[in-house]
């Protein structure tokens, strides 16, 4: 009888089968599946529904209203997770550690209360509420607040991806490149841009696939005002309360094709960019 | 360019990092600076670069006061320790990017950018390597684009960090000649930084040896070597037997060792001799019993124990020394020694 000898440290065939088994299984059930099912029941009436419903004007609004969230929230959060990034890897400062811990509390806190918050600060009865009603400012119940609160569940994305890349290549190529007379413009430029353009990048897509599917903070600082304040999330559950079954799985398979979208872009940065490393979160 | 560190202080936190530091380097001078891992080496290096700005003192190049000048404005050629090239620029783009980032009236033409870089590439003998990227070379070669991207610029000054400390042992040995025939050539003024004391003696015109933030001496090589002025130098540079005891009427003496105290004060001492300044006599000396001999090219090695214990090394010439083996007695009389109060 032959057999072929396995690695020393190399698993056993029935442990590598088991837990290749687990994977799949998990995630046909908790991804495939539904997945599926979201384009099955978007197509359950054939194209011509599902287009339908996406063309509506409630649905368009909602699409417009998911865009100009991401439009703002992502170069918002680029500028910040650059600053900030910059700041924990490049400057020596007290409470570095506080600083990169309250970056993540957006991923601890739960995005109800997140947009719970916003309305304490800016609602009618909140802390700013009197005075903005005075300068008639709405920022709860309107675009304002639904751009505050996606701003705040994406905003770690882009930071937790470019700081452990930043602390990683160190200050040395800076300092090269000020000692050779470039200003600090044409460094950040011609150096440290490129350095991060592909952490960046991923940072980015990350963001924005958060940002146009922020669910539980927008919905709270909405107010659900149809045509108004509904982003595309919020759409999928009013549709589906109404048992708009095909308008509400076409709008989610909608979303859901972005989401596709954005992690084939991320795939493919990674296949033409290897050192694009995956890394944060 | 002559360069005058003069009562330079600098504190990280808490921690010193240079203590009153005065040191003048020559124009066209090579100058190491040689000391343990935390004696300040780096940060006066980073301090004469401008890349670190010192608490006190004064920083000089030539008559002018550039103590608190950023490195651009004292032109300085700086080669980082892990060379800190642009990894997404060519190599001809690393070495042209001083000139490239020029403004104005001084801004040199593509042509003449160009020819300097060739200039360089050839000085440094990495012609031809132009288009290729940081990670498709060598930590040798990376080394020497690092040289010539900081000779670029024409600088006042080249500055370098450890700059062999990451390369294996036989690159390092061409490297080091590299840079002595590179200095020789262009004649820059050359400070570099090591810990590596072969390096630091075989390589520079004059060493500077920096302990716990402060020059312990300054001189040629030899001086270091056989002129230690304390007892930090006479350990750290060069190979000695340490032996602790006490100075006693001008003479130093440390169980059975027994020698000339020089000019150390009565007290507490420490006396250091060099393992060739060890010899071997027929009649009397110092009885050491050979414990370990191994023959090395034109020398031979002995690991040897003093009656009270204590461990010693000597170096003979091959020729003195006929059948020594491990569990011999032999004497030794103690040629030059080095005896400082403790």
């Amino acid at each position: 009888m032959s057999r072929r000898l396995r690695h020393p440290t190399e698993d056993p065939a029935w442990a590598k089968a088991l837990v290749l088994a687990v994977v799949a299984v998990f995630l046909a059930g908790v991804l495939i599946l539904p997945m599926v099912s979201v384009f099955f029941e978007a197509l359950r009436k054939g194209v011509p529904a599902a287009l339908e419903a996406i063309g509506t004007e409630d649905a368009r609004a909602a699409i417009k209203l998911t865009l100009l969230t991401a439009a703002i929230a992502v170069p918002f959060n680029v500028v910040f997770g650059i600053c900030a990034s910059w700041a924990v890897a490049k400057y020596e400062f007290p409470f570095k550690p506080f600083l990169i811990t309250l970056i993540d509390l957006p991923f601890s806190v739960s995005p109800v209360v997140a947009g719970l918050i916003y309305v304490l600060v800016f609602g009618a009865q909140g802390w700013f509420g009197p005075w903005l009603l005075d300068h008639d400012i709405k920022i709860i119940f309107a675009v304002p607040g639904i751009v505050l609160a996606t701003i705040f569940v994406t905003f770690p994305f882009v930071a937790r991806e470019l700081i452990p890349l930043m602390q990683e290549q160190g200050v040395d190529e800076e300092e090269a490149s000020v000692s050779m007379g470039a200003s600090g413009l044409r460094t950040f430029w011609s150096v440290t841009a490129p350095n991060i353009r592909w952490g960046l990048l991923y940072g980015v897509l990350l963001c924005n696939a958060r940002a146009m599917g922020e669910f539980g903070a927008v919905s709270v600082v909405s107010g659900h005002i149809r045509g108004l304040t509904n982003t595309m999330p919020l759409h999928v559950e009013i549709l589906y309360n109404e048992y708009d079954f095909v308008g509400a799985f076409a709008v989610a398979a909608l979303l859901c094709f972005l989401a596709v979208v954005t992690l084939v872009l991320k795939t493919v940065l990674e296949l033409v960019q290897p050192q694009a490393r995956p890394g944060g979160h | 360019m002559t360069i005058s560190i003069r009562s330079v202080e600098k504190t990280f936190g808490r921690y010193p990092a240079l203590n009153g530091v005065s040191l003048e380097i020559a124009d066209g001078e090579l100058l190491a600076l040689l000391g343990p891992s935390g004696s300040g080496k780096t940060t006066l290096l980073r301090v004469i670069a401008g890349l670190e700005f010192p608490d006190k003192g004064q920083v000089f190049y030539g008559d002018e006061d550039m103590t608190y000048a950023g490195a651009a404005a004292r032109r300085v050629g700086f080669v980082f320790q892990q060379y800190a090239l642009f990894r997404h620029m060519t190599v001809a783009k690393n070495v042209a990017f001083g000139l490239d980032v020029r403004k104005g009236p001084t801004k040199p033409s593509k042509k003449e950018v160009a020819e300097r870089v060739d200039e360089l590439l050839r000085l440094v003998e990495l012609d031809g390597l132009g288009k290729r990227f940081p990670a498709q070379l060598s930590g040798g070669q990376r080394q020497r684009v690092a040289l010539a991207r900081a000779l670029a610029v024409n600088p006042s000054v080249l500055l370098l960090d450890e700059p062999f400390g990451a390369l294996d042992a036989t690159v390092r040995k061409s490297l080091r000649k590299e840079l002595r025939r590179i200095h020789d050539a262009t004649g820059v003024t050359t400070i570099f930084v090591t810990h590596d004391q072969e390096e630091a003696l075989e390589l520079a015109d004059r060493v500077a040896i920096l302990n716990q933030g402060a020059i312990e001496q300054v001189g040629s090589p030899e001086e270091v070597h056989d002129e230690p002025a304390g007892a930090f130098v006479a350990g750290f540079v060069g190979e000695a037997n340490r032996f602790e005891g006490e100075v006693r009427g001008g003479r130093f003496v440390s169980g059975p060792v027994e020698l000339a105290a020089g000019g150390a004060p009565d007290g507490k001492a420490v006396a250091f001799v060099r393992p060739h300044e060890l010899l071997l006599s027929k009649e009397g000396g110092l009885s050491v019993t050979a414990k370990h001999v191994a023959p090395q090219g034109p020398i031979i090695r002995l690991d040897g124990v003093t009656a009270d214990g204590h461990r010693v090394e000597a170096a003979f010439a091959r020729q003195a020394v006929e059948d020594l083996r491990p569990g011999a007695v032999i004497g030794l009389t103690i040629g030059r020694a080095y005896v400082f109060p403790a």
